[in-house]
């Protein structure tokens, strides 16, 4: 994957060549876009080309990719808007001092969002996914010495992130469901998904990811504050790219989940939302890049609300609208932060007449926003016809998705040209820097893109062979051939068009009044999902702390008891609710010395319990250790017994070194409520693991791994010390790791009277000075 | 705990006990014993030696601090098993030789270096927790 070859390189090239880097790092895109587009004839022809090589076989994950008409015109709106965006960013970031860190997170997010849209296993799926998140988070706290800045990026992670778990789950569940983990082999298998009960999971789950992911309303508040980053980012992550993910992973899922009552309700009504929402939010605006923002969360809806119709029209309308979004709204993107460069400001009450200064600026904005308006001769204009044609012949409620439709763009063209137009005409005003042209630098990517949607849509057959047609075939999963061409055809669809202009003009000129309007009502309302997001996260947090002062309450005895409580409740609990307690056996048949032995160790336990002092206690501990090191050495266990003769020396001492350290009154002086519930909680884990035990003891006893190793210790290990030979040589590796922990162990202890003994030293002067 | 008693006898038992640690590690391996109950043993005599004639005296009778000699066990465990790697066999399978030396026959394994990593790994860690346990008891 180059871009991520590149992101290595980045920073060091900035280094030796200042903000021009950005014309040699836009090649890496750009051989990815040429590498891709050279498939483009293969995919439009045949079947999609898929490969990959085996990951962890064991787990049957494959790392494996997967091509058809909907994978290659992401990847190449990816690759060649990721073009011009490299070489735009290398103008607009010019001089910034962390350019190269810039060029590195923008080429990282490019491999992971190419990674995405290729994946053919739900694992990688998820990884790039995960991965184009945690680039975003950092493209937007870029500039991270601002708070906003800080606030957006952790806000898109935390919306986006949690939608990403959420698409993990579906994924898992849609694995469990058909028991394929590969897109490929999933969009092979027909109707197994939808028949399968677990569907509705799935879709909502799936559903999770995608909405957060493509900033769906109720989770579109995430996108518009997203527009801290700078404007090569918005123009690249939160307009043409990232946020498709999520209409990308409906759109491969259609022909596997669509076509369903669910599927059919939900995806239009949260899509219809949205796109109400987003336009209606955009008119309140009169910063540039928060009006784009908010027609691009439209634009994701009126997308994920064409898929959710699924019709062939409809398809063939998201597909056409999706590559005619990427164009013209990446132009205005960069366009508007054009205009903020060379003026400084991007308020739209604070610009007028800026057409002298910055004619190029001008035509490119004016290519993208006639598109975005959906005139005719533009690639707008198709996706326009197409969205209406899917949309003109509605039945029952989906009329209200054609109301929704025709205003939502209606609404769009009124902002593209305020974004476009308004600027531009009129009396020149002054701005805080005087306006001029960009460097070419910043007006290529632009014009290229403008010019471009001009281009497709004149070229229309060839544009639909390679891009519109094998696209809409790969959402539809059948093979659908686009039609449509710029000339206009009277019709219905052709009405509707000519209404939405219409429209579209009366909100333009009207544009102040609508904001004034909308302000007032977003007042009255008062509350919003971005107010809600703070709210959930403050009320998160105070969650936590509460709950780490009630479990972590720094209190050693509770821990101790509450641990002994578990212990004992989780060894009793199931022998008694299942009836597995063990048969009493009958006293056994002892000899003198061993009954000896029992005496001495119930003599040492009885020390313990009725030594007055600490020490006293535990060296009466040491007494029963020993008497169980003896028993070990009457049955027969002298390994055992040896260590724990020399375990149980050493803990005597150590534990008396302890207790002498740590000063405690030498007495115990707990009351005697506390004595006699410390003592039940004691006797019940004694009496549970006594009766484990025993269990264990009247269960049929499996020799067969003795036998092994009695039979084998000597012939293979060459060794006679059966417990010796397992520790050394046929459990070894087990044993490295023993005696690593039992170091590691050893350092944390000595790290913690270390630490003991400087807080001593740092206390002892304070004492002195007082 | 520094009477004349305990103080006379010590290095004489501290001696003993090294001595006596070092040949249960080396029977270990057929008869009870080995590099855990060895190395414990070597601790409690260091422990000992510490209470009677204080700490500063076990460390510079130990030249290496203890967890040095901890990580050297460690590293030496490790590098055990590398042998097998080379033979083809899994990581830590034991590799045997039986030169006859002086017409003794002598049984070497990488398993006594495994063994005598164990050793050092417990002698060390357990070594350097009990004397800065006590380390402070004169501070």
């Amino acid at each position: 994957m180059l871009p991520f070859a590149g992101a290595l390189l980045a920073p060091a090239l900035v280094r030796v060549m200042k903000h021009n880097a950005g014309w040699l790092l836009a090649a890496i895109p750009l051989v990815v876009f040429l590498h891709f587009a050279g498939m483009l004839d293969a995919i439009s022809k045949s079947s999609p080309i898929s490969d990959g090589f085996d990951w962890a076989p064991s787990l049957g994950l494959r790392f494996s990719w997967f091509l058809d008409g909907l994978s290659l015109t992401f990847a190449l709106l990816i690759s060649g808007i990721g073009t011009l965006i490299v070489i735009y960013a290398g103008g607009y970031l010019k001089g910034h001092p962390h350019q190269g860190r810039f060029f590195s997170f923008i080429l990282l997010f490019m491999g992971a969002m190419l990674g995405l849209v290729v994946s053919d296993s739900f694992l990688m799926l998820f990884v790039y996914w995960e991965l184009t998140s945690i680039t975003s988070f950092l493209l937007i706290g870029f500039d991270h010495s601002r708070d906003a800045s800080r606030r957006a990026a952790l806000q898109a992670l935390l919306v986006t992130g949690v939608g990403g778990l959420s698409l993990l789950a579906g994924l898992l569940v849609i694995a469990q469901a058909t028991g394929v983990n590969e897109l490929s082999s999933l969009l092979g298998s027909g109707d197994a998904l939808r028949n399968s009960p677990l569907y509705l999971a799935a879709l909502v789950l799936v559903l999770g990811g995608a909405f957060t992911k493509s900033a769906q309303f109720p989770f579109h508040f995430w996108l518009p504050n997203a527009m801290e980053a700078p404007t090569p980012v918005s123009a690249y992550l939160h307009s043409a790219t990232m946020v498709k993910a999520g209409v990308y992973l409906l759109m491969r899922l259609n022909p596997v989940m669509g076509d369903t009552a669910a599927w059919e309700t939900i995806l239009p009504l949260f899509g219809g939302a949205t796109l109400a929402v987003g336009t209606l939010l955009a008119v309140r605006q009169t910063d540039l890049k928060l009006m784009l923002a908010y027609t691009t969360v439209a634009s994701l809806g009126l997308l994920i609300m064409l898929t959710g119709v699924g019709s062939d029209t409809a398809i063939q309308a998201a597909a056409l609208y999706l590559i005619a979004h990427s164009m013209f709204k990446g132009a205005l993107f960069m366009v508007a932060g054009l205009i903020d460069h060379e003026t400084d400001t991007r308020d739209i009450t604070g610009l007028r007449g800026l057409r002298k200064a910055m004619p190029i600026t001008f035509v490119a904005a004016m290519l993208a926003a006639l598109s975005m308006g959906g005139l005719p001769l533009f690639f707008g204009f198709l996706a326009k016809e197409e969205i209406y044609v899917a949309l003109g012949s509605p039945q029952s409620w989906q009329a209200v998705l054609l109301v929704v439709a025709v205003c939502g763009n209606a609404l769009m063209f009124a902002i593209g040209f305020a974004v476009a137009l308004r600027p531009f005409i009129g009396d020149a005003i002054k701005t805080p820097k005087a306006a001029h042209e960009g460097p070419m630098s910043l007006w290529l990517g632009p014009v290229v893109l403008g010019a471009s949607g001009l281009a497709a849509a004149l070229v229309s057959p060839i544009t639909h062979r390679f891009f519109s047609s094998p696209t809409a075939s790969a959402v539809a999963g059948s093979p659908v051939d686009v039609t449509i061409s710029t000339i206009p055809h009277i019709g219905v669809p052709l009405f509707l068009s000519g209404l939405t202009v219409a429209l579209g003009i009366a909100a333009y000129l009207r544009l102040d009044r609508l904001r004034g309007a909308m302000t007032a009502v977003l007042n009255a309302i008062g509350w919003g999902p971005d107010r809600g997001f703070d709210q959930v996260l403050r009320g998160l947090l105070r969650l936590a702390t509460g709950l780490t002062r009630v479990i972590h309450n720094g209190r050693l005895d509770i821990y101790m008891t509450v641990t002994f409580i578990a212990v004992a409740a989780s060894l009793l609990l199931p022998m008694v609710l299942f009836d597995e307690l063990p048969l009493m056996p009958s006293v056994p048949d002892l000899r003198f010395y061993e009954w000896g032995v029992l005496a001495i160790a119930v003599i040492g336990i009885a020390a313990v319990v009725l030594a007055r002092s600490r020490l006293t206690a535990i060296v009466s501990l040491g007494i029963q250790g020993f008497a169980v090191a003896l028993l070990y050495m009457l049955f027969g266990a002298p390994d055992l017994s040896f260590t724990q003769f020399m375990v149980e020396t050493l803990s005597v001492v150590i534990l008396a070194l302890v207790m002498t350290r740590l000063r405690l009154v030498p007495t115990d002086r707990r009351p005697h409520a506390q004595k006699l519930v410390d003592m039940a909680i004691a006797a019940a884990c004694g009496v549970a693991f006594a009766l484990l035990l025993l269990k264990v003891t009247q269960l049929p006893f499996d020799d067969r791994l003795s036998q092994f190793f009695n039979t084998y210790a000597k012939t293979i290990a060459h060794g006679r010390n059966v417990v010796n030979v397992i520790i050394v040589d046929f459990r070894g590796l087990d044993t490295l790791g023993e005696i690593a922990v039992v170091m590691v162990t050893g350092l944390a202890i000595l790290a913690l009277i270390r630490i003991r003994s400087k807080k001593a030293e740092v206390h002892t002067p304070v004492k002195e000075e007082a | 705990m520094q009477t004349l008693i305990f103080r006379t006898a010590a290095p004489y038992l501290t001696g003993l006990m090294l001595m006596f640690s070092v040949f249960v590690l080396l029977r270990g391996h057929n008869e009870p014993g080995g590099g855990f109950t060895g190395g414990l043993i070597a601790a409690s005599a260091f422990a000992i030696h510490g209470i009677a004639f204080g700490v500063p005296a076990v460390r510079r009778a130990l030249y290496f601090h203890p967890m040095a000699i901890a990580g050297f066990g460690l590293f030496a465990a490790a590098v055990a098993g590398l042998p097998s790697l080379l033979f083809g066999v899994p990581f830590l399978t034991g590799l045997w030789t039986s030169p006859e030396v002086f017409g003794i026959v002598v049984d070497l394994s990488t398993v006594i270096v495994f063994d005598i990593g164990v050793y050092l790994v417990v002698v060390g860690s357990f070594t350097s927790i009990a004397l800065a346990l006590e380390d402070r008891e004169h501070d």
